[in-house]
C-alpha cells in the first residue's frame, strides 16, 4: 500500500513543468480567478495592468456601442461603400474575424481526437477565443444591412407574409452554419467548464461566488458515472465539431464564390478559406498565449513547446494559404477569361496593388522565418510574426472582398472604395470588444481546464514510473 | 422527519488506493452499491465500478437525425409545398442546394442532443446531493478520490455506519464519514 500513498507529480515533460500535483496545478489556475496566489495575492483590485486594459477597452465597447447606434440611424451611408464597391469593411471584418474564431474549436476537437497532449493547456482560452470572434462577426453582417431591423428575416419564422427564407442563397446557409457554430461552440464551452466551476464553487471562500459558481456547476459532483457520461459527450462533441469548423468557413467561402464577380468564382475558395481561418486562427492563439503565460506566470503550463507546436501549424497553414494565392494567380490565366486576367493585374499593379504586397509579404514571407527552430522558440519573434499574420490575414480578407468588387466588367462601372472614419471605427472598436471580453474570461473563468490538467499531471506521473 | 442512513464516504488519496478498494469490495460481493468521485476522469475507473455504456450516443444518434430530417424537411416543405417558385422550369426540389443547411441542423440537433442526454442521463442540474455534506468532500473537486458505500435498497435494522467505515478504512481510505439524507 505504501506506493498507492505517493502523490502523482509531473516529472516534467515538453508539456508540463515539472514538479506539479494535481492539487498544485488546480489551486494556481483557480487561484488566478479567486484572487489568490502568486503574483495575484492582493487580488485583482490592486492589478493595474488588468483594471488599466479593461478600462481602456471598456471605452472602445462604449464607442462600438455609441458608433452603431448612429449607424443604425444613419444607415450604411456612414461607411465608404457605394456602387460597385457594396461590400466594404464590414464584410472583410466578418469574414476575419469568423476566422479567428476558427482555432479554438480546431485545437478542442481535431486535437482531442488526435490525442495531442499540448491541446490541454491551451484549449479553454482559445474556445473562449473562438466564441468571442465568432460572436463578433455575428455583428458585422447586421451592421452591414441596410435596414438591420430586419436582420430576423433570415430566419424561417411563420409570418404574416407567407415567405420563406431564399434556401437556395450562400447568405442564409451561412446564418445556420454561424448561429450553429457559435451555439455548438459554447455547448463545448461550457460542457468543459462544468467539472472547473465545481472545482471554484468548492474552493471558493465568500457565499456568493460559492453560489454563483455552484448553480453554473449544475451540481457537479465528480461522481465516475458522470464522468463516464461526460467523456462520451465531450468525445462526440468534438466528432460533431470538426466537420463543422470545415463547414462553416467553407459556407463563408460560398458567400463569395457562388457569385460570378471575377476574383470571388473560384472553387479553390473553400479550401483555402479554411486555411485562411486556421492560419489567422492560430496566430490569434499565439498572440494571447504570449501575454497570457506572461502575466500569469504559466511558463510551465503554457510551455516553449505549445508555442512550437503552434507556430508549425501557422507555418502549414502558411503554406496552404501561398497554395490558394498561387492557385488563385494560375486559373486567372490558364482561363484566358479577359476579367479573371484583368481582375489579377489590377491586384498586382492596382489601386489596391500595395494592400497586396503587403500581405503577401505578412503571411507568405514572414512565416516562412518558422522554418527555423530557433525562431519557433524564441517568444519576441513569434509574437512579431503572429501580429503581422493577424495583421495580413485582414489585408487579405479586405483585397478579396473590396478590390474584386471595385473592376469587374464594364469599365464604366468601376470605382474606388475608400474607408470612411466610421470604417475604422469599427474595425478598432470591435477588436476593443474582444480584448473586453477576453480580460472578463480570464477574471471570472479558468483560463486553463483544471479537470483536464490534473488528468495530465497523473498521465505524465505514471509515464515516469520505471 | 428522521434522517435516513445514505452511506459511508472514505477519503482516498490516489486513485490507484480508489482503484484497489473498490477491486477489492467487489470481489468480495459482486452486488454492492459503490460510487466513486474522482477529480478527473480516472482511467479504468468505470471498469471497475462495471458502469453500463450508458445512452449518450443512442441520444446524439437521435438528435442528429431529426435535425437533419427537420432541416431538410423544413427547406423541401418550403420550396415545393408552401411557397413553390418556378424558376426557368427547374425543379422545386433542388435538394443539391438544400445539403448545407441540413448538415447545420444535423450537427445542431447531434450536439444539443449530446449535451442534454448527458446532463439528463447523470442527473444533473441538481441543486443539492447528501454526498456535499461529508466534511472534505470539497477535495473532489481537487485531487482527492472518494468511495460511497451505500447499503441495499431496503435493508432492515440500524444503519451498518459503523461497519461501513471499518471496511473502508482498512481499504485504505485515510478519512471516512457518515452521509444521512
Amino acid at each position: 500500500m505504501a506506493e498507492h500513498e505517493e502523490k502523482a507529480v509531473s516529472p516534467g515533460t515538453p508539456e508540463l513543468g515539472a514538479g506539479w500535483t494535481a492539487g498544485g496545478v488546480t489551486d494556481k489556475i483557480a487561484g488566478v480567478v479567486l484572487g489568490r496566489g502568486g503574483p495575484w495575492t492582493r487580488g485583482w483590485h490592486a492589478h493595474w495592468r488588468w483594471r488599466s486594459a479593461l478600462l481602456i477597452s471598456f471605452g472602445g465597447v462604449l464607442t462600438l456601442l455609441a458608433a452603431s447606434t448612429w449607424l443604425f440611424m444613419r444607415g450604411v451611408g456612414l461607411f465608404g461603400v457605394n456602387i460597385p464597391v457594396a461590400w466594404g469593411f464590414a464584410l472583410g471584418n466578418f469574414v476575419w474575424w469568423i476566422g479567428i474564431g476558427h482555432a479554438g474549436t480546431f485545437i478542442s476537437a481535431i486535437l482531442l481526437l488526435l490525442r495531442q497532449r499540448w491541446r490541454t493547456s491551451i484549449n479553454r482560452y482559445a474556445e473562449a477565443m473562438t466564441l468571442f470572434a465568432a460572436g463578433i462577426a455575428g455583428l458585422f453582417p447586421i451592421f452591414h444591412l441596410g435596414r438591420p431591423w430586419f436582420a430576423y428575416w433570415l430566419l424561417p419564422y411563420p409570418n404574416r407574409m407567407e415567405l420563406w427564407p431564399q434556401w437556395r442563397s450562400p447568405l442564409v446557409w451561412d446564418i445556420f452554419a454561424i448561429s450553429t457554430y457559435l451555439l455548438v461552440s459554447l455547448l463545448f464551452w461550457y460542457v468543459g467548464l462544468i467539472p472547473d466551476l465545481a472545482s471554484l464553487r468548492d474552493k471558493a471562500a465568500s457565499r456568493g461566488k460559492r453560489l454563483g459558481y455552484g448553480i453554473l456547476a449544475l451540481g457537479w459532483r465528480g461522481d465516475a458515472r458522470h464522468w463516464r457520461h461526460y467523456e462520451t459527450a465531450y468525445l462526440l462533441l468534438a466528432g460533431l465539431a470538426t466537420p463543422l469548423v470545415v463547414s462553416v468557413h467553407t459556407v463563408v467561402a460560398l458567400d463569395f464564390s457562388i457569385g460570378n464577380t471575377p476574383g470571388y468564382h473560384s472553387t479553390i475558395f473553400p479550401p483555402y478559406f479554411v486555411a485562411g481561418a486556421l492560419f489567422s486562427g492560430f496566430a490569434m492563439v499565439i498572440t494571447l498565449a504570449i501575454p497570457l503565460r506572461h502575466y500569469f506566470r504559466l511558463h510551465d503550463f503554457i510551455t516553449l513547446r505549445h508555442l512550437e507546436l503552434a507556430a508549425k501549424v501557422m507555418l502549414a497553414c502558411s503554406l496552404f494559404v501561398a497554395y490558394g494565392y498561387a492557385s488563385e494567380i494560375f486559373t486567372a490565366y490558364y482561363s484566358g477569361d479577359t476579367y479573371e486576367i484583368h481582375m489579377t493585374q489590377d491586384r498586382f499593379t492596382g489601386m489596391y496593388a500595395p494592400v497586396y504586397w503587403v500581405y503577401m509579404f505578412c503571411n507568405v514571407v514572414v512565416p516562412q522565418l518558422l522554418w527555423w527552430r530557433r525562431a519557433r522558440r524564441n517568444v519576441p519573434t513569434l509574437l512579431v510574426v503572429s501580429l503581422l499574420v493577424n495583421a495580413g490575414m485582414w489585408m487579405e480578407r479586405f483585397v478579396i472582398v473590396v478590390q474584386s468588387l471595385h473592376a469587374d466588367y464594364l469599365p464604366s462601372a468601376w470605382g474606388v472604395f475608400l474607408p470612411s472614419v466610421w470604417d475604422w471605427v469599427f474595425l478598432l472598436s470591435s477588436i476593443a470588444l474582444f480584448v473586453w471580453l477576453f480580460l472578463m474570461f480570464i477574471r471570472y473563468l479558468p483560463m486553463i481546464s483544471m479537470a483536464e490538467m490534473r488528468g495530465l499531471v497523473q498521465e505524465t506521473a505514471e509515464e515516469a514510473k520505471p | 422527519m428522521t434522517p435516513r442512513f445514505y452511506g459511508v464516504v472514505g477519503r482516498f488519496e490516489t486513485p490507484d488506493a480508489l482503484l484497489e478498494a473498490i477491486r477489492c469490495l467487489r470481489r468480495r460481493d459482486r452486488h454492492l452499491r459503490l460510487e466513486a468521485y474522482a477529480p478527473y476522469a480516472v482511467e479504468g475507473l468505470s471498469e471497475a465500478l462495471d458502469l453500463p455504456r450508458g445512452k449518450v450516443p443512442l441520444f446524439t444518434l437521435i438528435g442528429g437525425v431529426l435535425g437533419g430530417a427537420s432541416g431538410f424537411f423544413m427547406q423541401w416543405y418550403a420550396a415545393v409545398v408552401s411557397f413553390p417558385v418556378n424558376i426557368g422550369g427547374r425543379p422545386l426540389n433542388s435538394w443539391p442546394m438544400f445539403i448545407p443547411v441540413t448538415f447545420e441542423m444535423t450537427i445542431l440537433g447531434a450536439a444539443l442532443a449530446a449535451v442534454l442526454g448527458m446532463l439528463a442521463v447523470s442527473g444533473l442540474p441538481r441543486l443539492h446531493h447528501p454526498i456535499f455534506d461529508a466534511p472534505c468532500f470539497g477535495l473532489a473537486t481537487r485531487d482527492r478520490y472518494f468511495l460511497c458505500l451505500r447499503p441495499p435498497p431496503g435493508m432492515p435494522g440500524p444503519a451498518p455506519a459503523k461497519q461501513y467505515r471499518e471496511v473502508l478504512e482498512s481499504l485504505g481510505a485515510t478519512a471516512s464519514d457518515e452521509v444521512w439524507t
